[in-house]
């Protein structure tokens, strides 16, 4: 997400560097190109415009007497102003004393309310939550099917509904005593898709709301939204008062500058992003991590976050180790694969990390999944010695191994080729930059594939 | 009454208060805004272009076609062809039409039956436009067979299969998770038999940067074409219209891996413009087939460029 925004500014920001210090002039050239940037961004032009004056005023202000170079300091500030508007603390949240606490979730057609509910039904209950699910939506087909079938993969309860109950408020109430009574603390409220200008529907939610007494009224939306995102937005807060907005279909290349217009126009707090299709690709909303990432710092938190989780902390102190000291062997490159494997789809994982310096092409790079199981499928059927010493495969070695593993000699060849420039080039780095950064990050990550 | 559980809520910014007044001035409609900032001026300057390229913008046109359009009024500015603001307006329209006729042109001649393959993100609805596409056809006393090929997205299929017995078609599909060409396959295979006039093709929703989804849907065309030569015939991508400028890149990368022939436009009894298009058609020369305007199973309308642009410019 954004990808294209931090690009823009860090030409903008490359064009700056050349100059000595912020003029108005070199700052008239940066401004229109952030506002081209933040509109092609999707970012509400009534907010682009304001963003634009405030970050002027900063710019020129007494701020620029500091001894940041000037386009650091641009950074700074366009940095400081996105998350200013995008919220300055992570949100969350918010639950009733008087359990069930009801959250209604609410949104446009087609928006992700019922994929969102499904994967807050499971984020809750893996922080400790009893949640259960109800679908009020009557109208579209198939729709309570749809959460029927997700609530039944995640083994999580939802409300089926009786016969006779076929309007929202029959199902949003019997579904609440159900969950009183089963002794579930969270019920999930998923509606049906509506048009912010459709008074029926938006008046049906309203007395939901009087009936529920929600604690959070969710407002999804879509992060590839255009300049109408102010006008749902703010039309879903007038009549309902949301009280947070979950941004879905992130992992998308949309630019997502809705997030920053949504979140002025309601004032409400964005709470988790959508990032992905399968029930555990939620996350929760960090608002200086997007802003950073605007800015094309990568959102390195999230993926170091990810990766801590994930990875072996011992195992990857040890490979350092062996890194510096060149005892990286075949069977530490396929525990690396497998390591990095387990952060999510390769590309997922590349697409977080910075798009900065060296490191700026791999968002190009399309990552062959099948490719890496033939790598691991290649070294597994080396014998320890062959992993250990690599420099003893030789012609018959490789052919008994590209048999063994159902590939080719070629493809051995290839993944010995690599290997020996993986190893070269991580000699090369663990004294460099990049190796302090890696080393940092706790990361060997530094493979080509 | 209410308590936190994991932190303080923050306090509302009094930034953010000075940016939603800003932004409640907003008022729907591209030429509502028009009206207003051309009454009572009959000069073009600087801030009336100012404040017309915000106008475009937030008609989702996007900058680069915004500003196609300001230089062609600069220019004529310039040369004193336009002289007063009311002139602008035609001039606009003019050149919307003429981007968005640039574009169209008629469904090429296809070998029976057409197998009308329907692709886009999710959440665009894909769906709900097979429906209605179907009825469509139906109504030309065409015979319609579905192909329920979205075996990812949980009920999916029971979805297509509500569409399928209001409107009175046959359906195939297989279960959930199935290869979606192998019941593409199985559906141009059973439209021969049953001597079908369309085949429509439900497909699940992807978002166009993810590589394997999109390499999906390539396979199902060249699988699609070993039954029927040349199918499918037309795919359609189908576009919610409140999408921002990332809809080029949708169209885009609809385009190269699937051979878009068009793009049906949703959503579009909302307050959103679906201006996208413009920039669409312009950089890609697709053409808009169809728009949605409600969920209704009549409220598919084929698409009209002078309607179109005319709904642009009211409010």
């Amino acid at each position: 997400m954004f990808d294209n925004l931090s690009e823009k500014l860090q030409r903008v920001f490359k064009n700056l560097r050349g100059e000595g210090r912020l003029t108005a002039e070199n700052m008239e050239a940066a401004l229109r190109e952030i506002r081209v940037a933040l509109l092609e961004a999707d970012v509400n032009f009534r907010v682009v415009k304001q963003l634009i004056e405030n970050i002027k005023q900063k710019a020129m202000g007494e701020e620029v007497l500091t001894a940041l170079s000037p386009s650091q300091q641009v950074v700074k500030i366009v940095n400081e102003e996105l998350i200013k508007i995008l919220g300055s603390h992570e949100s969350r949240l918010r639950f009733a004393n008087d359990p069930p606490t009801v959250m209604l979730i609410v949104g446009l057609q087609g928006s992700g309310k019922t994929t969102t509910t499904a994967k807050l039904a499971r984020w809750l209950s893996r922080n400790g939550h009893r949640p259960e699910m109800v679908s009020v939506d009557v109208y579209r087909p198939a729709a309570r099917e749809q959460l029927r079938v997700l609530a039944r993969d995640l083994n999580l309860p939802v409300y089926p509904g009786a016969a006779e109950e076929t309007t929202p408020a029959d199902l949003a109430r019997s579904a609440r005593k159900d969950a009183a009574t089963s002794g579930r603390d969270v019920l999930l409220v998923d509606t049906a898709g509506r048009l912010h200008i459709d008074d029926q529907l938006m008046t049906e939610l309203q007395e939901l709301k009087e009936q529920l007494s929600p604690v959070e009224i969710l407002f999804v939306a879509d992060a590839m939204t255009g300049q109408d995102a102010v006008k749902s937005a703010e039309e879903f807060h007038r009549r309902l008062g949301i009280t947070g907005v979950v941004l879905t279909k992130m992992d998308g290349d949309a630019r997502g500058g809705a997030a920053l217009s949504i979140r002025h126009v309601t004032g409400q707090p964005l709470k988790f992003v959508g990032v992905g299709e399968k029930p555990d690709a939620l996350e929760p909303f960090h608002p200086d991590r997007v802003a950073s990432r605007i800015l094309g710092m990568g959102d390195v938190l999230s993926f170091i976050e990810k990766a801590e989780e994930l990875i072996d902390k011992k195992k990857a102190v040890e490979m350092q180790r062996k890194l510096i000291e060149n005892e990286f062997t075949l069977e530490d490159f396929r525990d690396q694969i497998r390591q990095l494997k387990k952060l999510g789809p390769l590309e997922s994982v590349l697409s977080m990390m910075p798009k900065v310096g060296m490191l700026k092409d791999l968002k190009n790079v399309k990552v062959d999944e099948k490719e890496i199981v033939h790598v691991v499928a290649i070294i597994d059927s080396m014998t320890p010695q062959e992993r250990a010493n690599h420099m003893i495969i030789n012609g018959a070695r490789r052919r008994r191994i590209a048999k063994g593993s159902g590939t080719s000699v070629q493809e051995v060849n290839q993944l010995l080729k690599q290997y020996a420039q993986a190893r070269k080039m991580m000699k090369s780095f663990s004294g460099g930059f990049l190796g302090k950064k890696l080393g940092k990050m706790k990361l060997p990550m530094s493979f080509e594939m | 009454m209410i308590q936190t559980l994991f932190g303080t809520v923050e306090q509302e910014p009094t930034l953010l208060d000075r940016l939603k007044s800003g932004v409640q001035k907003t008022r729907a409609g591209l030429v509502g805004r028009l009206e207003d900032m051309l009454q009572g001026r009959k000069e073009i300057d600087a801030d009336l272009l100012d404040e017309l390229e915000y106008t475009l913008i937030s008609a989702d046109i996007g900058v680069r076609t915004t500003q196609e359009i300001l230089e062609r009024i600069r220019e004529r500015v310039d040369r004193s062809l336009v002289g007063n603001a009311a002139e602008l307006e035609n001039l606009i329209r003019e050149h919307l039409l003429e981007i968005l006729q640039a574009s169209e042109h008629a469904p090429a001649r296809v070998t029976q039956p057409p197998a009308v393959m329907v692709v886009g993100v999710n959440g665009s609805g894909k769906t709900t436009t097979i429906g209605k596409l179907a009825h469509r056809y139906l109504h030309e006393q065409r015979k319609v067979l579905l192909c329920a090929a979205d075996t990812f997205r949980a009920a999916a299929i029971e979805q297509l299969e509500v569409w399928a017995q209001r409107t009175g078609t046959e359906m195939i599909r297989q279960k959930p998770g199935a290869d979606p060409a192998a019941v593409l396959f199985d559906a141009l295979q059973a439209a021969r038999a049953r001597q079908a006039d369309y085949v429509i093709v439900d497909t699940a929703g992807r978002l166009q940067s993810k590589a394997n989804l999109m390499a999906e849907l390539e396979k199902m065309r060249r699988t699609a074409a070993r039954v029927i030569p040349d199918a499918p015939h037309e795919v359609l991508l189908v576009l919610d219209a409140t999408t921002g400028q990332n809809g080029l890149e949708q169209a885009r990368k609809f385009t190269e891996t699937s051979g878009v022939t068009g793009i049906v436009l949703t959503k579009l009894d909302g307050t959103a413009k679906g201006g996208i298009v413009v920039a669409i058609a312009r950089e890609l020369n697709i053409p808009i087939r169809y728009v949605g305007v409600g969920e209704k199973i009549d409220d598919l309308l084929p698409f009209d460029p002078e309607k179109f642009i005319e709904s642009l410019f009211s409010k």
